[in-house]
């Protein structure tokens, strides 16, 4: 991919470790950009839409699915927005850059595809009546209250189109929708959808297969989310059998500095609870090498405080997103104390 | 024996007509011996002496050298026979004008890896040649020239030396020199000495003498 | 053995110095002059492959619209329906009083433009590489010159200026950002490149927009080398002259030095040195001296090509608006074809020398020069070679036709004319000997003919130089002639004015023509079509075209019509690679005019170019900018009114320009086209002279038997010295009488059959006597040059050597 070289430097250009579900580009300093700031009021539908005064910002859905088999697969669709300037301009002056990430994992392979555009010519943007997240010919439309989504994308090799449908409200990580990355204070707006029921079908070099499942949304944004002490992150969405479900992340630290760890505990009833700080515990216990580096592929969970204790282990343990800036994003099942399926997100690995 | 000529015959064509210059020619000559040719202008000494120093092919007969028949010899075989059994002095003394004295008397022996300092040392030193050695021939009187080409032959060791008219270019006096000094050298080195003259005088003071005339030997 | 014989062969030189010299420095100059022309190829040649390497990464396959309107609307539409396009767009733009041809591409989507380690250093870090991306991908963003294109910009920009040499020059690469706002063309694309391998599906080209169409790769540009060509065979053709005329002065010395030697080589086989030997040390020696030869020819022609390479580059951007890399490279191309010509010319020039020594019996006395009836012989051979080679060349001409046909025509004419010169000479030289009276002179006329084998092949060297140097000076200034007249008929406007935009040109129209000053607007529109670039002006109906049009052939009647809107004019060039003639009509899209009325000589412009009405090109393009003027006034009259125009509009006075100043611009970059080939040409008389020169000194030694004698008949060195003189000129002279007839031949061909073919136009041929009497009076000095060292060394020559002719054989 010929872009890869350029993108890799834009990686470079600025920190390299981000937060959950995020990407790279982003600075630590805010350079005229739009901060987050405590006790926010959402406004929808326009907090659905973009946020280009706000350096980083993204669409981030995952879903686990399985065919009339049991065979089991995961499904990554995801639109990021980095703006080299705060602010939007005509055409091509846009300072608005859109990427956009497609993955599809099975137990046997792992596809992944990405576009890149930039903004204010229409190649790819965010509109909110009716609700469409689109770039070149890949899109999530739906509802304006993002209620029902239908999703589609198209790799060199695999595509797939999928119709979500919410069996939830959303729910708001952090402190309402303020959700802290750093002890330094390092934050973002950050809101989810995790009780998608999905259908639709996947196209794979062997042809098309019916799956359902189920599909987690996440909506964050922010312009400094990160703290120069940070090397990388591990990012749980955990969907247990008993309907609970977990988010937890890990901001591994590095320079001595320890690391951050939150998340938010929604219960089958939907109430959500964040994570006091340090609550939500994750070890890796086996390391697996992926793209020439080692990546922890199974992991041990902790929550006390729900007892819960389980092991987290890739469904696919190459589920390497092959893009400009590479990551490992898959579906995990989960058991021990729990069982149940989620997805799992690791960045920063070298 | 160094030197056999039996029977040779050598035709050459001359206003039409092919004659022979050379009619079954014999002669011996061993080591050691030194042999003077006379005859007339155009009798065919020169061709005669060619013929032996391997720089000329005849009709028939046999010419052997050192125990090497010419008349099987190819050109590169020759040209080994030339650089290393046989030496001629001309005339025209054929040395090199770009080579110094020095450089003229080893060259022969150079070229048949028979390199000997002491010996041209010696050779220059008999020949008076030593004040002259880093000169070059175009600085050298007539006879200076002659004795550097008598010292370049003999600086190599033959065992035949062949020479034609070697002191037709001087006057009497240092012809006279030049020749003693080249008969007192051929004498101690055991060279055989084939030399073509049509002085009666300078053939008297050789060991043997032929007259060619009419193509034949008498 | 080898090494004592090598050694006795080589000491030859240490006596013969100055024959040394001569034979390495003329293969060193004839190395130099053919490594100089082949380092300018190969430099430009270079240059276009890495242009159009560059530029084929914007011409892969690609949707475009024959239209020209093609938007980015467009573009996202393709995209959101699935085609893998990266957007291109291309114009010009003036960058720091410089114009200059500028790709936008899409940083996000585009091919790798450029190796990222553009302007910092190569091991420059990858987030430097990242930082440089993103500057240019941020407001104001950036361009990527050739650092020779990027210089003169310096700090005059707006945007920030990247210099790389992975951009070729004359080409500025930015960010489709930056580039469609310097453009100011937000909407326009120029193409979409196609990213996928494989072609798109037949229903997926169906559903494309009805103006939009599938461009396979490579197919919308003319590459500049098929352009070029010609220019270069040109100049490689006087590279190989200037080779050929060494190669006369290589053969000339090695004769001389083997002929000189033929006593060491009897005497070293005498000693036992077999031929074969011999010859292998002596092709060892040719090699040596050859190599020699060719590391100070390359020395030499390096630096050559050094002064040469900046004229070049202007030709070649002024006449064929290609770039090419000013900083001269060495490569190993061009160093390798070097020594392997200087090696190969080498052996040709002394295989003949190797023959006759191969043949030469063992005991055939020294040096038996050829004389009388048998270098008459020898002579009449030559003429029949050169009868065969002319008849060759016609009859290759005449079936190869055009640019290479008439080069080989060029070259075999040239050769068998130089054959044919000794038995010219001899002839001529026995002719004035019968009409000599007195002895001496009978003695000089015979005596010259006596020398002429010695001297021929110098004489040759000199009439292909003298020939060379009367067809291209004739060239260059029926050139030069042509184009001044054409220029004082084109620039026939005392001033012109740019004003900073349309409105502003509308008002400063309205406002010169209320103080009844005549306006010409200058405006046009420019077609992108298949087989070029066409320019279109429209004028309006004045005088100053009817008068002064450089019309080369035109209906009755034609700018009548041409106001009218009848038909149009077109320009030479145009009318030459359609095949157009007057009353044809010209392929252009619907809506112009299409008659074509007349012919307009436009010389120096790589495009077509053509003429309508004003109201015909407004009818077709509207848009057409209308900024720039003409203005018709008394002379004395422009500088109050520069002064006028620069305080009502506030114009910087470089927006406004004197007919002259245009005139002096164009014109030097027309000397600079001939500044190569009047250096070549210059270059080469020189090496003929030098050839003259190294002839007459070698052949010294040879003429002391011939002196002799006729000195003790007393006859006085001064005499004989004077004689010496005399005999050089007389042969040079006729050499040079003998040269202008070939040479008029060489400019008719380079006119009528080569420029046509290279540049596209056909010029009128003049002929300027006065410049081939200052030649030959050149070749003249050249000879008196060359024999005055002789003669020198003749006048002041000791008796007692003169006397040695009889006291000793040579």
């Amino acid at each position: 991919m010929s872009v890869n070289r350029f993108l890799l430097c834009l990686s470079l250009l600025v920190p390299s470790s981000c937060f959950a579900q995020g990407f790279a580009g982003l600075g630590t300093q805010a350079d005229g950009f739009a901060i987050p700031e405590p006790n926010y009021r959402f406004q929808f539908p326009a907090d659905h839409g973009a946020h280009p005064n706000f350096r980083i910002e993204w669409w981030y859905l995952t879903a686990n699915l399985k065919d009339e088999m049991g065979e089991e697969y995961g499904v990554q669709w995801t639109l990021f927005r980095s703006a080299l300037a705060p602010g939007e301009a005509e055409g091509w002056q846009s300072p608005q850059i859109w990427m956009g990430h497609a993955g599809l994992t099975s137990a046997s392979a792992h596809f992944s595809a990405e576009r890149l555009a930039r903004g204010g010519i229409g190649q790819a943007g965010v509109t909110l009546a009716p609700f469409e997240a689109w770039i070149d010919d890949w899109k999530m439309t739906g509802a304006e209250d993002l209620s029902q989504l239908d999703l589609a994308a198209t790799g060199g090799d695999f595509s797939y189109a999928l119709k979500a449908q919410a069996e939830g409200p959303l729910v708001f990580q952090g402190d309402r929708g303020y959700s802290i990355k750093s002890p330094e204070g390092q934050a973002s707006y950050y809101y989810s959808q995790p009780n998608y029921r999905m259908e639709g079908t996947l196209t794979l070099p062997s042809g098309p297969v019916s799956v359902r499942g189920n599909g987690w949304l996440d909506r964050e944004w922010s312009s400094q989310p990160l703290s120069e002490n940070q090397s990388g992150w591990d990012w749980f969405s955990l969907r247990f059998d008993s309907g609970d479900k977990l988010m937890g992340f890990v901001l591994r630290g590095k320079n001595g500095i320890e690391d951050f760890r939150s998340g938010t505990w929604i219960s089958a009833s939907g109430a959500v609870e964040p994570l006091a700080p340090g609550a939500f515990e994750a070890a890796p216990l086996e390391w697996e090498e992926v793209a020439q580096r080692q990546v922890p592929v199974r992991w041990r969970v902790k929550l006390p405080e729900r007892g819960v204790s389980v092991t987290v282990e890739a469904l696919n343990r190459q589920s390497w997103m092959d893009v400009a800036f590479a990551y490992w994003e898959g579906p995990v099942t989960v058991s021990g104390s729990h069982n149940g399926t989620g997805y799992l997100e690791m960045t920063g690995y070298q | 024996m160094v030197l056999s000529v039996t029977d040779v015959t050598k035709t050459i064509p001359q206003s039409g007509l092919d004659r022979p210059i050379l009619d079954r020619v014999s002669l011996q000559l061993q080591a050691g011996q030194s042999l003077a040719l006379t005859g007339e202008s155009g009798s065919g000494k020169s061709t005669l002496l060619h013929l032996v120093g391997a720089l000329d092919g005849f009709d028939s007969g046999e010419i052997e050298v050192d125990g090497t028949s010419l008349s099987s010899l190819d050109e590169p075989a020759r040209a080994l026979l030339r650089r290393s059994s046989v030496s001629v002095i001309f005339q025209q003394f054929n040395i090199i004008p770009s080579l110094d004295v020095s450089a003229n008397i080893s060259l022969h022996a150079k070229l048949a890896n028979r390199h000997d300092p002491a010996w041209e040392a010696q050779l220059a030193q008999r020949l008076g040649l030593e004040p002259l050695l880093s000169r070059y021939p175009e600085q050298l009187s007539g006879g200076q020239q002659q004795r550097v080409a008598i010292a370049r032959s003999l600086a190599m060791r033959p065992k035949l030396l062949l020479a034609d008219e070697p002191t037709g270019n001087l006057d009497e006096a240092t012809g006279d020199a030049v020749l003693g000094l080249m008969l007192e050298l051929v004498q101690e080195s055991q060279t055989a000495l084939f030399l073509v003259t049509h002085s009666p005088t300078i053939a008297a003071s050789l060991n043997r003498r032929l007259h060619l005339s009419n193509g034949g030997l008498t | 053995m080898i090494g004592p014989a090598l050694f006795t062969l080589l000491s030859h030189w240490r006596q013969h110095r100055f024959q040394l010299a001569a034979l390495v420095i003329g293969l060193a100059l004839a190395t130099a002059l053919w490594m100089a022309v082949q380092a300018i190829n190969t430099q430009a040649k270079a240059s276009y492959a890495e242009a159009e390497g560059y530029l084929q990464r914007f011409d892969q396959d690609a949707l475009t619209a024959p239209q020209d309107n093609l938007t980015v609307t467009d573009y996202v539409g393709l995209k959101r329906s699935g085609w893998p396009l990266s957007p291109v767009l291309e114009g010009r733009i003036r960058l720091g009083g410089h114009n200059i041809d500028i790709i936008g591409i899409d940083l996000l989507s585009a091919p790798p433009i450029t190796s990222t380690s553009t302007s910092t250093s190569p091991q420059s870090s990858e987030s430097d590489q990242g930082a440089f991306l993103i500057s240019l991908l941020r407001a104001p963003g950036g361009l990527i010159l050739h650092p020779q294109s990027a210089a003169p910009l310096s700090e005059r920009t707006e945007v920030e200026i990247h210099a790389s040499t992975d951009v070729p020059p004359g080409l500025a690469i930015g960010d489709i950002a930056t580039v469609s706002r310097l453009l100011a063309e937000p909407h326009r694309l120029t193409r979409l490149i196609y990213l996928a391998p494989n072609a798109p599906s037949a229903r997926a080209l169906a559903a494309l927009p009805s103006h939009i169409t599938f461009t396979p790769g490579n197919s919308s540009r003319i590459a500049p080398g098929t352009l070029t060509q010609s220019f270069h065979l040109n100049l490689t053709a006087f590279g190989f002259l200037s080779f050929v005329v060494g190669l006369f002065i290589v053969q000339g010395t090695i004769g001389l030095a083997m002929e000189q030697r033929r006593g060491l080589f009897r005497t070293l086989r005498c000693l036992g040195v077999p031929i074969r030997h011999l010859i292998l040390l002596l092709l060892i020696e040719t090699a040596a001296l050859a190599f020699a030869a060719a590391a100070i020819g390359l020395i030499l022609g390096y630096f050559i090509a050094a002064a040469l390479l900046p004229g070049v580059a202007v030709t070649l951007s002024g006449l064929y608006g290609v770039e090419i890399d000013n900083g001269l490279a060495l490569r190993s191309s061009w160093i390798l074809s070097g020594f392997a010509m200087t090696l190969l010319g080498a052996s040709i020039a002394s295989a003949f020398a190797f023959y006759s020594l191969w043949k030469l019996p063992i005991l055939q006395a020294a040096s038996t020069q050829a004389r009388g009836q048998r270098i008459l012989k020898n002579f009449a051979t030559w003429a029949q070679v050169a009868a065969f080679i002319f008849v060759t060349g016609c009859l290759a001409y005449l079936a190869l036709s055009g640019l290479a046909g008439g080069f080989v025509l060029l070259g075999s004419v040239m050769l068998s004319a130089a054959l044919l010169l000794p038995l010219c000479l001899w002839h001529l030289l026995l002719a004035g000997q019968r009409k000599a009276s007195s002895p001496l002179a009978q003695w000089l006329w015979s005596d010259a003919r006596a020398q002429l084998p010695g001297l021929s092949l110098s004489l040759m060297a000199l009439m292909l130089a003298l020939a060379t140097n009367i067809g291209v000076g004739t060239m260059v200034s029926s050139f030069r002639l042509t184009f001044d007249g054409w220029l004082d008929q084109r620039l026939s406007s005392e001033l012109y004015v740019t004003a900073r935009d349309d409105a502003q040109g509308t008002q400063l129209q309205q406002w010169l023509e209320e103080k009844g000053i005549r306006v010409l607007p200058i405006r046009f529109d420019v077609l992108q079509q298949r087989s070029g670039q066409i320019t279109i002006y429209g004028v309006r109906d004045d005088a100053t075209y009817r008068d002064n049009w450089p019309m080369l052939d035109a209906l009755p009647r034609a700018w009548d019509r041409l106001s009218d809107g009848q038909g149009i004019l077109i320009s030479e060039q145009l009318a030459r690679r359609q095949g157009l003639e007057a009353g044809d009509t010209i392929a252009l899209p619907p809506g112009w005019p299409n008659k074509i009325l007349g012919i307009y000589a436009d010389y120096g412009n790589p495009h077509g170019q053509a003429i309508v009405s004003m109201a015909a090109l407004l009818r077709n393009a509207p848009d057409a900018t209308n900024q720039r003027f003409g203005l018709r006034l008394d002379a004395s009259e422009t500088p109050a009114l520069i002064k006028e125009i620069q305080e009502e509009f506030d114009l910087e006075r470089e927006n406004i320009t004197e007919q002259e100043k245009i005139k002096a611009a164009s014109r030097r970059i027309f000397n600079q086209t001939f500044r190569v080939t009047d250096s070549l040409k210059l270059l080469t008389l020189g090496v003929a002279s030098f050839a003259m020169f190294i002839s007459l000194v070698t052949l010294w030694s040879q003429r002391l038997p011939q002196l002799g004698p006729v000195w003790a008949m007393g006859v006085s060195r001064k005499t004989l010295a004077l004689i010496d003189i005399l005999r050089s000129l007389l042969m040079a002279g006729l050499t040079a009488l003998l040269a202008l007839p070939l040479g008029l031949f060489l400019s008719w061909t380079l006119l009528v059959v080569i420029n046509t073919e290279a540049f596209g136009w056909r010029l009128p041929l003049y002929l300027f006597p006065l410049d081939w009497l200052w030649l030959v009076l050149l070749s003249l000095l050249a000879a008196l040059l060359a024999a005055l060292l002789p003669a020198w060394r003749l006048f002041h020559l000791h008796p007692s050597e003169l006397l040695k002719v009889f006291s000793s054989e040579r």
